[in-house]
Order: C-alpha cells, then structure tokens, then sequence
C-alpha cells in the first residue's frame, strides 16, 4: 500500500467514525431534547400526557405544602399563569418561595405537573435565564424582580 | 495598601509578558541568541511578579481586609482559616489569578529546565506562552481585576458560598487548572513547533511529560469535582452531564488523545501533524470550557455569577488563539514531513484508532453541550440536553475504545499480528465473559449493564496479563519475574495502572448506574426502614453548632451497628442551607444518608441511597491519577535527560 493511499484509508476510518458520532448524536437529539416552557406557554402547547418538559418561573408565594408522605406541592407561576406541580423528594437546598425554580417532568391530565426533578441553583442571586427569560416574555420581569426579594 | 502592591505587581506582569511575548520571536527569526535567551529572564520575572500578586491576594483575604471588594464578596471574619485562604480563588477573579499564576510557573519551568532544548524553539514556546499570559493578563485588568477597593467597606463580609466550604472544592479548583494550563504548554510547543516548521522525536519527549502532567492534573480535578457533587450537593449522583462538567471532560478527553498520539510521535516519528492538531484543540477545548463558565451562555447547575462581557473577552481569546494557531497548521502542516510508515494493525493504528475514538467522543459532548445555545440563536425554543442523550451517544463510542485499549498494547510497532494478540488475550476474554454471564445472573436480564461488567473484567484482566508477561510471571523463575519487574520502566506501570484505573472505573460507573437503589419518605425518631435488605433506624434528630452555621444532625443506626450521621446546614451569614450527605461506606458500596426539612412532630423527609460500586469510581481515578504520578517519574521523561541527549545531538551537529 502506497502511502497516500494508507493515509486515505485512515482519513476514511476517522470520518466513519466522526459521521457515525454526529449521526448517533442528532438522532439521539431528537429523542432525548427537552424542551423549556413558562406556565403561559404550556397553556398554548398541547402536549402529550407524559411528554418530558422542563417548566420554570417563580415559586408562588404561600404555596409549598408537605404532605405526610413526604410529598411536596408548590406552584409555579410567571405571574401570568400558575401551574400547581406535585414533587417526591428532598428539594434542593435553595428552593425558596417566591424565587426561581426550574422543574423536569409531565402534566398529567389534571393540569397537574408531576415533577421527577426539581432544579435550583448554586447561588440564590442567580435567576436561571430560563426563567428571567419566561418573566420577560409575559412582561413581568421587573415585579418578578421584586418577588424575588 | 497590600491590594495596591498586588495590582500594581500585576500590571508589572502584564508589560513584561507583552515583551515576552514578542522580543524572543523577533529574536527567534533574526537568530539573535540575546533576545532570544531574553525570553528566560522574562518567564522569571514573570514568576515573581505573578507569585507576589497572588501572595498579596492571599494576604487579603487572611487579613480579611474588607476593603477590597472581592474579600467583602467572598469571605467572612466568621470563615475558617481553610476557607478564608481557599476563598482567594474560589470566585471568578481569584481564580483567574490563580490561573496566570500556574501558567507563570510552568513558564519558569520551561525557561530553568528547558535547556536541552534548541534555541530557538525555546525562545518560541516561551514567547507563545507570554502572548497567552498577556491575553489573560489583559482579561483580569480590564474586566475583573481582584485588587478592586470598596468604598465605603462594610463592616463584615458575606462569606464564601457555603457550597463551597468544603476540603474537595478548596482543591478542586487549582488541580483543574493545573489540567488546562498544563495543556496551555503543550499548546505553546505546537504553536512553536509550527513556526519552526519542523517537528521530530525530541520535540514529542518534551511535549509528552507536559501532556502527561496536565492529564494528571486534570483527571484529579474531575474526580475531585465528582466526589464533591457526590457528597456535598445530596442528590445522589456523582455526574450529571452538566456543561460545566462537560467543559472540563472535553479537554480531558483531548488531552487523553494527545497522550497516547505523543508516544507514536516519540517512538515512531508518525502522526506528526495530528498530534500538533490535538495540542490545538484540546487547549482551545479548555479555552473554550472557560468561556461556558464565565459567560453564563449556558444553565448549568454550576452558575457561577456570570457577566456576558467577560464571556465576550474569553471569545475574542478563543478566536485569537485558536483560529490564528489553526492558520498557522494549515500553513505550516503540510510541510512537515511524514514520519515512520505502518500496517492499519499495529501499536501506532491501535493508538490511531484510540484518537479517533476519543475524538468522536468529545464532539458527541461537544454536539450535546452546544446543541442547546445553537437552538436558542436559531430562534428553536429553549432546550436541555440531559443524560439520556450522553447514554446513546457517549457510551457507545465506549465499548470499542475498551476493546481496543484492552488488546493495543498486545499488538508490535509497525505491524502486529492479531491473532497472536487474540490469542494472548483468551484469559481476559475468559474473564470478560464471566463477568457478563455472572452479571445476567445475578442482576438478571440486561444487557448494558452486562456489556459494562464484562468490558470491566476484559480490560483490568487484559492489563494484567500483558504485565505479567512482561516480567514472565509463572514462566520464568520467581527471581527472574522479580528482577523484570524491578527493571520494568516506571512508564510501562503508569500504562498499566492507568489502563487498571480505568476498568475499576467502568465497573463503578456501571454498577452505580444500573443498581442504585433510592428510598424517599418521611421518619420520625425511632421509625425505621429497608434498603438493599439493611434496615436502618433514625434514632434522634439534635441541633449541632459549627463555627459559622447551626445544624440539625440525624443520627442513622444500621443494624449491622454503622452510624450515619447526615447534617441540613443554615449559614449564619447568607442565611443559606446545605445538605451534608452521611455516607458508609465497606468498599463494595455505599450507604447514603440525606436529611431534609420537617420537624419532630410529623417527621423529617429523608432520602436513602444503597450505591453499589460508588468507591470503584474513586478508587479507578486514584489509580489513573497515581499511573500518570509514576510515568511522570520515569527515568526517559525527566527533564535533565532529554537536556543530556539533546546536548549531546548538538554537540554531534
């Protein structure tokens, strides 16, 4: 085998191997992605029962209640809309009423989002840019601001 | 007035690594030798200035002068003194400091031990590295200098984030560095190996010990940030395919590619231009790592506080470095000439093949890390991209890099015989399909979990066969296989422990993925429950104070009598909570204790986790890292052979 051509053969092993990869990655894209709405926009999107979202805006004030079994229930709201939303767990440890949050799961028929996941961040200044996003979207950011003082 | 000093040091800094930066490459191209040797004087300059700062910096913060904003930010007279010192870089300014400061020493190394190497390359790869200096120097005085006074100073500070108060992130952060600085040398040598226009086998044994330190460096600082996450944030989990965590994996990724390409280099003198190209990236993947952090593009669970003109400066560095350093490859590339042939099945292919591997494989996170910024700028909606992509995507790119780090080292240089290497490999094929077999019936059917198990048991046994018949284990008297092994070169173990590290890994990984067990429910004192077959009471709930937080501790009993005592901390100062996760552990698995909110009326919430193989994960790590320590000791990669040997060429010329 001349050299040119060995070097050709591993070029054609390298972009096997990169174009299997990307194709690997984006079909996997399409199944694995999920997407982020505000309460506002989940109204308007009519999702499958079961469809993992990721929901986020502020944690409603007055509204975190613990059930005997460990169960939490909150609301989130971008102060437009509200979504009640049921969790089993232990809350991450920044998890405030009337801060940011950002919780993984699906609506359930009863307009109740049950939630496998919920995210806060490191630093309680943080607003995750999701949901500074989703207040900006429904014209709330400054009192969102506020709310979360 | 120590902040003035600091600053004023740093500025100092600044100029000189503008004349480092440029003098020996004028130097370098007029072949004048005292502009070029100026380049030695400069890197130590350098060194003192960059080690005063950061000494007054330290200072500061020890002194807790809250005066200088970054002190007020991030310390408290409260803190102690481990975290008031660790506070110095755990935020955005201090740890860009930091970061010149470990780029100022590995500079001072190159200039005190690089004598062996040509003139001219020297001059380069120090300039190369005072052009980087600058460019970060430029960075902290113009968008985040440390030294910034408060007026009025308050009268205590806020504290470092409570998160962070804890021995595993006070070194997580110079380890991680000492990674992607350490690849910034590297970078440096291609850059300077480019602009000579010539690359050969004395070029790889210098570049192979950086690499090979950085790695180190880096596969520790992950490991540490993992462990971290484990314990300290209570979730459970030990990776969570984040984009800060994927920021510092790709560098990692890349620098274990340029590693394995450096030695095709050294010993065969082939693959030349790819490995200068993987020097690129992998420094640009690091570049780029420090751009997702600082810039706050993405939502991580990181965050750190972010500000998108820091992101913006980090970008125009990236652009610079990467696309100018990438101009000058597909200059400079072509000319450089090949090197020693090779059949496809040989040590160099089975190297080759391992790069092409760990390359996809980065771009597989790379793809998973950026998808979500691509979308958002394309106006696709907000998106994450979570675990269930990297585990159809990452890991499958896995199992044929196992199979082949397995059976590479069996194979001979130039060409190989694999199906003499398959044949020396039938214990390790043996083992491998045990383990499988083992795994469906015990933990019944499933066949990731199976693959995992049995890639595990192929490699580990694999490497351990290749070392025994090194020293002719069993086929040569005991004497014989104990005078081989003593004269085995340290290199040869840190492959072995290394290759060892990693199947310990994979079996941890595997196992704690597939067979994590999570209990969360609600206990009052003296309730108790199961997990894995171990039943574990909650005795008491008392308040405990610390020396800047009160704490409500539980105190878990198992049966077999193991205490666990689980924490939820309230910091007095930014009034914040963290959860100290208890964890048991007997080698084989952990015991993982989490306290929630409640109180003794109706209960705490409690989370339990039984981990199976958690500690294989550490202890896989540990053995890489303790590989990478050994091949760094070995006699071939000290520094002052290189300089002998490289003398004694010149001299010859």
């Amino acid at each position: 085998m001349s050299r040119k051509r060995r070097r050709l053969l591993w070029l054609g092993a390298a972009l096997f191997a990169l174009g299997s990869a990307s194709a690997l990655g984006l079909s996997a894209l399409n199944d694995t992605l999920v997407f982020f709405y505000s309460p506002s926009e989940m109204e308007t999107k009519h999702l499958q029962p079961g469809q993992i979202v990721r929901i986020g805006g502020l944690v409603e004030k007055g509204s975190l209640a613990t059930s005997a079994e460990g169960q939490v229930s909150f609301r989130v709201t971008d102060l437009r809309r509200t979504i009640p939303v049921i969790y089993r767990g232990v809350l991450p440890d920044l998890f405030r009423e009337g801060q940011g949050v950002v919780a993984q799961g699906s609506l359930g028929g009863d307009g109740v989002f049950t939630a496998t996941q919920v995210l806060a961040k490191h630093d309680e200044k943080y607003m995750p840019p999701e949901v500074a996003a989703a207040l900006k979207k429904s014209g709330r950011w400054q009192e969102g601001a506020e709310a979360a003082q | 007035m120590i902040a003035e000093l600091g600053l004023y040091a740093l500025i100092l800094a600044a100029l000189v690594s503008l004349l480092q930066g440029t003098v020996p490459l004028i130097g370098a191209a007029r072949r004048r030798l005292a502009w070029m040797v100026f380049a030695d004087h400069a890197a130590l300059v350098q060194l003192a200035l960059v080690a005063l700062a950061f000494g007054c910096l330290v200072a500061v913060f020890v002194t807790s002068d809250f005066s200088v904003r970054l002190v007020a930010a991030n310390s408290h007279s409260l803190n102690p003194m481990l975290y008031k010192i660790a506070g110095a870089w755990g935020n955005h300014e201090g740890s860009l400091l930091l970061w010149v400061l470990i780029l100022a020493v590995f500079g001072a190394a190159v200039a005190c031990f690089g004598n062996g190497l040509p003139a001219t390359l020297k001059a380069r790869v120090l300039a190369v590295q005072g052009l980087i200096g600058l460019g970060f120097h430029a960075f902290m005085l113009t968008t985040s200098n440390p030294f910034a006074r408060l007026d009025p100073a308050p009268l205590d500070g806020n504290e470092l984030n409570p998160l962070l108060q804890d021995p595993g992130l006070a070194f997580h952060p110079p380890m991680l560095y000492l990674g992607y600085v350490g690849l910034s040398v590297s970078y440096a040598f291609a850059v300077a190996a480019l602009i000579e226009g010539r690359v050969d086998p004395a070029w790889a044994r210098w570049v192979r010990p950086w690499t090979l330190a950085a790695w180190t460096a880096l596969t520790a600082g992950i490991a540490l940030g993992s462990w971290w996450s484990y314990y300290e944030l209570g979730w459970g989990g030990w990776w969570f395919w984040d984009p800060v965590e994927n920021a510092s994996f790709m560098p990692w990724l890349m620098a274990t590619a340029l590693l394995h390409s450096a030695t095709v280099v050294e010993k065969r003198d082939a693959l030349k231009s790819w490995t200068i190209l993987l020097a690129i990236i992998a420094f640009g993947l690091s570049l780029m790592g420090t751009f997702l952090v600082r810039s706050g593009v993405l939502t991580s669970v990181h965050a750190f506080a972010s500000d998108p003109s820091r992101g913006l400066f980090v970008l125009m560095l990236l652009t610079i470095g990467i696309g100018g350093a990438l101009v000058l490859f597909a200059i400079r590339a072509p000319a450089l000439a090949g090197g020693g042939l090779f059949q496809p099945i040989s040590r160099e292919g089975a190297l080759l093949l391992n790069n092409i591997l760990l390359s996809s494989a980065a771009a597989t996170v790379f793809l998973g890390t950026l998808y979500p910024l691509f979308l958002d700028i394309a106006g696709g909606g907000t998106v994450s991209v979570g675990p269930p992509y990297y585990q159809s995507t990452f890991v499958p790119i896995m199992v044929p890099l196992i199979v082949a780090a397995a059976a590479g080292p069996f194979l001979g240089w130039k060409r190989g015989d694999l199906l003499g290497a398959m044949q020396r490999l039938w214990l390790a094929a043996l083992a491998a399909f045990v383990a499988l077999l083992l795994t469906l019936w015990l933990r019944g059917i499933a066949i990731g979990p199976a693959i995992g198990m049995g890639l595990a048991a192929w490699l580990g046994c694999a490497t351990l066969v290749e070392w025994a018949e090194r020293v002719k284990l069993l086929r040569a008297s005991a004497r014989e296989s104990l005078r081989r092994a003593r004269n085995l070169p340290r290199a040869a173990y840190g492959m072995s422990l290394a290759h060892l590290g990693l199947a310990v890994l994979i079996a941890g990984v595997t196992a704690s993925s597939a067979w994590k067990e999570e209990r969360v429910l609600r206990m009052k004192a003296g309730d108790s429950t199961e997990i894995a077959g171990q039943v574990i009471t909650l005795q008491s709930v008392d308040p405990v104070v610390g020396p800047n937080y009160t704490a409500m501790q539980a105190h878990f009993v198992t049966r077999r009598g193991a205490d666990l005592e689980p924490q939820r901390r309230s910091y007095w100062v930014q009034g914040t909570t963290t959860t100290e996760a208890a964890i048991r552990s007997n080698g084989v698995a952990d015991l993982y204790a989490v306290i929630g909110e409640g109180n003794g009326a109706e209960g705490w919430v409690v989370r339990l986790y039984h981990q199976p193989l958690v500690p294989w994960i550490w202890a896989g790590a540990l053995l890489m890292v303790m590989g990478g320590l050994l091949s760094l000791a070995d006699r071939r990669l000290r520094v002052v052979v290189p300089r002998r040997t490289a003398a004694a060429e010149t001299a010859r010329a």
